[in-house]
């Protein structure tokens, strides 16, 4: 196994599964033998606040917080939370992003704006984006709350194991619990990484990290 | 909850420090545990109780949870208490005197400071208590460390006759990490033994106990020199060794791989010897210690040279790598590497909101009506959120069950101005029986024109829905007796014709009630009722949907502060007298809404009418 640490930041708001996908990774990095920690900052966010996860793992890890600027994966479960967490991304580190516009109650009153593209904020600073609308999956698929498999799914190919591991972590859970989500799981993952592939087009080459 | 529970001995589990911790405790075949619940210590109890062949409660409060240990190491068993940083400055008292009396089954307290600040009013650094008491602190780096030392807690408790302080950080009860897990060795309880001179603290007891305590104090020096849980790594580059404890060790393990590490688990008594050896090897010693500088003081009071920490160091919040490599790169003058290579784009911040129908909203609406005629003291818990938007009706935040004593002084001081202000104290179900009573008896007795709201939501919401002896229910969700507030509060005195008990969805029976208690003089208690949204009590009803040609724009349901009323479309409107109003149109996520109506009636219009129920995706 080499040196090399992989750095996964999940971001969003409280309620949508941050916590969770972070869970399954750093699992999934446990069964393949590599050391891992997972940071969680939460806070009061389950009262709808900012909530991120930060994930590490490689042969051995030391610090359990992502150090700004170093992360190779930022996975935003909303777009402006990509925007708010993009600095933590090394350069060439990718920002995988549910295009979901969450608008608190600050903004909505009017005492903040709420950015009209932060997408294309990030893109012009140089970041490379993949942006897709996983709710949109996620209804067509029937349930909303497979939006997380569905980010999960986008980023397994950019991880250092084969994105079946992935895969298979995420199903294992509904096997024991609820056998009959399986089935649309597998398919929403499989449509996760469909669109990170689609969104591929203007980005370049697949490779965060390389174990 | 916790994977480490059903879990077979030597199975490698992903563990957050606070499971870690509750496996070590089980093992180390503790049989009384007790806490109350305060971020980031609360998930230690809830793990524990799941473990079998122990007793665990929630207990009213910090000090009341340590009194528990405290009887139950006095007994002959193993004993264990948790809390925040905070909370051991409530259960100080008995701590102090404890560490005289010493223990006879194991005694260890884990307290948890929330470096960092994610959910608390201060960040103090509880290390000082230790010194304080005399006692012996232990600080794990991760979940491995704080399972092992815990154990090792237990062992050094009874070997030594003292109270052991386990003291965490949020980034070890809230950091998952692989963890080796091992098996329960049960040990059996001695019973308790009448003996004056141990147990009856008064003077000539305790003053005969004093040597005992500074000569025990020297024996743990001793030890923490020869401990396993302080080692020298060695390092190629020593220009700087490093000195470093908790979380703080692996940041400068990850900040510098090769300078020589003095890693610290056993951190009171500081081990000096050990430091000096350290201190040969490099050119300068920087100690690494989240918060204060207590090694570092006690280090330079033993006479070492070159030593450095907070001259170098930030002395709030964490030193991460972020912090560390460019103080100690800038001291060394190394080239400090650039930060990020991306900007931070700083969008609206997003504050933590009540929950959707969140009974203490009606409370904060009525409240904000009346703003410029009173005067808030508020508490510790999801209430504390009414300082913000859109109510801004909360003056005051100190310490738990605070509210009421500061109300009164605030009564008690009124200037020309204030004179006529009404005053108002603010507090939980949980926080009034946490502190809150004797505040409320304070008020009372010295007759004090103050008006105590007590917000009924039947959990202990903030740390996450906690039961206490206000719910009916214990720690293992069984029936418990449950307080009556209202009998508890006549008991302490206040007249039963100013105790009035109100639904706080019923907006305007809430603005009335609170109107005329603050009119009246004299002492009064509003009890709200309406349980915690999250909580198993809530009953959700049919939602509610804007009728978008009915709404005017008026804004109101806005102020109600609901998260799942959000602005469709705003317009400014120039009025025949030239005023400008920015009108608000709104509309609500039915999926999120429970019912409570108190957004209908806030709307004068009535553009608030029932919704077809969505189905919400389990």
């Amino acid at each position: 196994m080499s040196e090399v640490i992989t750095n996964i930041l999940v971001c969003g708001t409280g309620g949508q599964g941050v916590m969770t996908a972070a869970e399954i990774l750093a699992q999934t990095a446990i069964s393949k033998g590599f050391d891992c920690k997972k940071s969680e900052v939460a806070g009061m966010a389950q009262r709808g606040g900012v909530v991120t996860s930060h994930v590490r793992f490689g042969k051995r890890v030391w610090s359990p917080v992502i150090t700004p600027g170093t992360a190779d994966i930022l996975v935003a479960f909303e777009v402006a939370e990509g925007s708010r967490w993009a600095d933590m991304l090394r350069p060439g580190g990718i920002a995988m992003v549910n295009t979901i516009r969450l608008v608190p109650p600050v903004v909505s009153m009017g005492l903040f704006k709420y950015p009209d593209d932060p997408v294309a904020q990030m893109r012009a600073a140089g970041v490379t984006v993949y942006d897709f609308d996983a709710g949109a999956i996620a209804r067509e698929l029937g349930d909303l709350k497979l939006v997380n498999t569905i980010m999960l799914g986008a980023i397994a190919d950019f991880l250092p194991f084969p994105a079946t591991e992935l895969q298979e972590q995420i199903v294992g859970r509904f096997r024991e619990r609820k056998p009959t989500m399986v089935e649309v799981n597998q398919r929403a993952f499989e449509a996760g990484r469909a669109a990170a592939r689609e969104r591929a087009g203007g980005n370049h080459a697949l490779a965060a990290a390389t174990a | 909850m916790s994977a480490a529970v059903q879990a077979k001995p030597q199975s490698r589990l992903l563990l957050s420090g606070n499971d870690a911790i509750a496996r070590g405790v089980w093992e180390a075949g503790v049989k009384v545990a007790a806490a109350y619940p305060g971020t980031p210590s609360t998930e230690i109890l809830e793990s524990l109780s799941l473990y079998p062949d122990l007793y665990a409660e929630w207990s009213v409060n910090e000090k009341v949870a340590l009194e528990v240990a405290i009887g139950g190491s006095m007994s002959g068993a193993r004993s264990f208490c948790a809390m925040k940083h905070v909370g051991l400055n409530v259960a100080s008292d008995a701590f102090m005197t404890v560490t005289v009396a010493g223990v006879v089954g194991g005694l260890v307290i884990a307290v948890a400071d929330d470096v960092g600040m994610s959910s608390s009013q201060n960040e103090q650094d509880s290390r000082f208590w230790a010194r304080f008491a005399h006692v012996p602190v232990l600080e794990p780096a991760d979940s491995q460390e704080a399972y092992e030392m815990v154990k090792y807690a237990f062992d050094l408790s009874e070997a030594y006759n003292t109270p052991v302080l386990l003291r965490l950080t949020t980034r070890v009860c809230h950091v998952k990490a692989v963890v080796q897990i091992g098996e329960r060795k049960p040990v059996a309880i001695s019973g308790f033994v009448s003996d004056a001179k141990r147990w009856v603290m008064t003077p000539a007891n305790a003053k005969g106990r004093l040597p005992e305590q500074i000569a025990r104090e020297g024996k743990l020096q001793t030890l923490a020199e020869a401990s396993p849980l302080n080692f020298i790594e060695p390092g190629s580059d020593r220009r700087v060794g490093f000195v470093a404890s908790g979380p703080a060790y692996m940041h400068v393990r990850e900040s510098f791989p090769d300078a020589p590490v003095l890693k610290l688990g056993f951190t009171y008594p500081v081990p000096v010897a050990l430091v000096e050896k350290l201190a040969e090897q490099v050119d300068h010693v920087v100690v690494v210690e989240e918060t204060e500088p207590l090694m570092e003081h006690d280090l330079k009071a033993a006479g070492l040279s070159k030593i450095h920490g907070k001259d170098l160091l930030p002395r709030l919040g964490e030193l991460t790598p972020n912090i560390l490599i460019p103080a100690i790169k800038g001291f060394l003058g190394d080239p400090i590497p650039a930060a990020t290579t991306y900007p931070a784009f700083n969008p609206f911040p997003r504050p933590p909101t009540m929950c959707a129908a969140c009974p203490h909203m009606g409370v904060y609406y009525s409240l904000a009506r009346m703003r410029k005629k009173v005067q808030i003291a508020g508490d510790i818990g999801c209430y504390t959120l009414g300082a913000g938007h859109p109510w801004n009706a909360l003056d005051t935040t100190i310490s738990m069950g605070a509210s009421m004593g500061i109300a009164l002084g605030m009564d008690k001081a009124r200037s020309e101005e204030t004179k006529d202000k009404a005053v108002v104290a603010v507090i939980g179900d949980s926080t009034f029986l946490h502190m809150g009573m004797q505040g409320l008896l304070d008020i009372v007795y010295n007759r004090g024109n103050v008006t105590t709201l007590i917000l009924d939501n039947r959990t202990t919401g903030m740390t996450g829905g906690q039961n206490h002896a206000g719910t009916g229910k214990g720690l293992h969700g069984d029936d418990a007796p449950r307080v009556d507030f209202a009998k508890l509060v006549e008991a302490l005195g206040v007249p039963v014709e100013r105790i009035k008990k109100i639904d706080p969805y019923q907006l305007p029976v809430v603005f009335k009630t609170i109107k005329q208690e603050i009119e009246t003089p004299g002492p009064s208690v509003i009890i709200t009722d309406r349980p915690c949204v999250l909580s198993e009590f809530y009953q959700k009803i049919e939602p509610y949907r804007v009728v978008d040609e009915d709404c005017t724009g008026c804004g109101n349901c806005i102020n109600v502060g609901c998260p799942a009323i959000t602005v469709r479309k705003s317009e400014s409107k120039t009025r025949p007298d030239g005023k400008v109003n920015e009108l608000k149109f709104t509309t609500i996520d039915t999926a999120m809404c429970t019912g409570c109506h108190m957004c209908v009636e806030s709307c004068g219009p009535k553009a608030i009418v029932r919704a077809q129920p969505v189905a919400v995706a389990e």
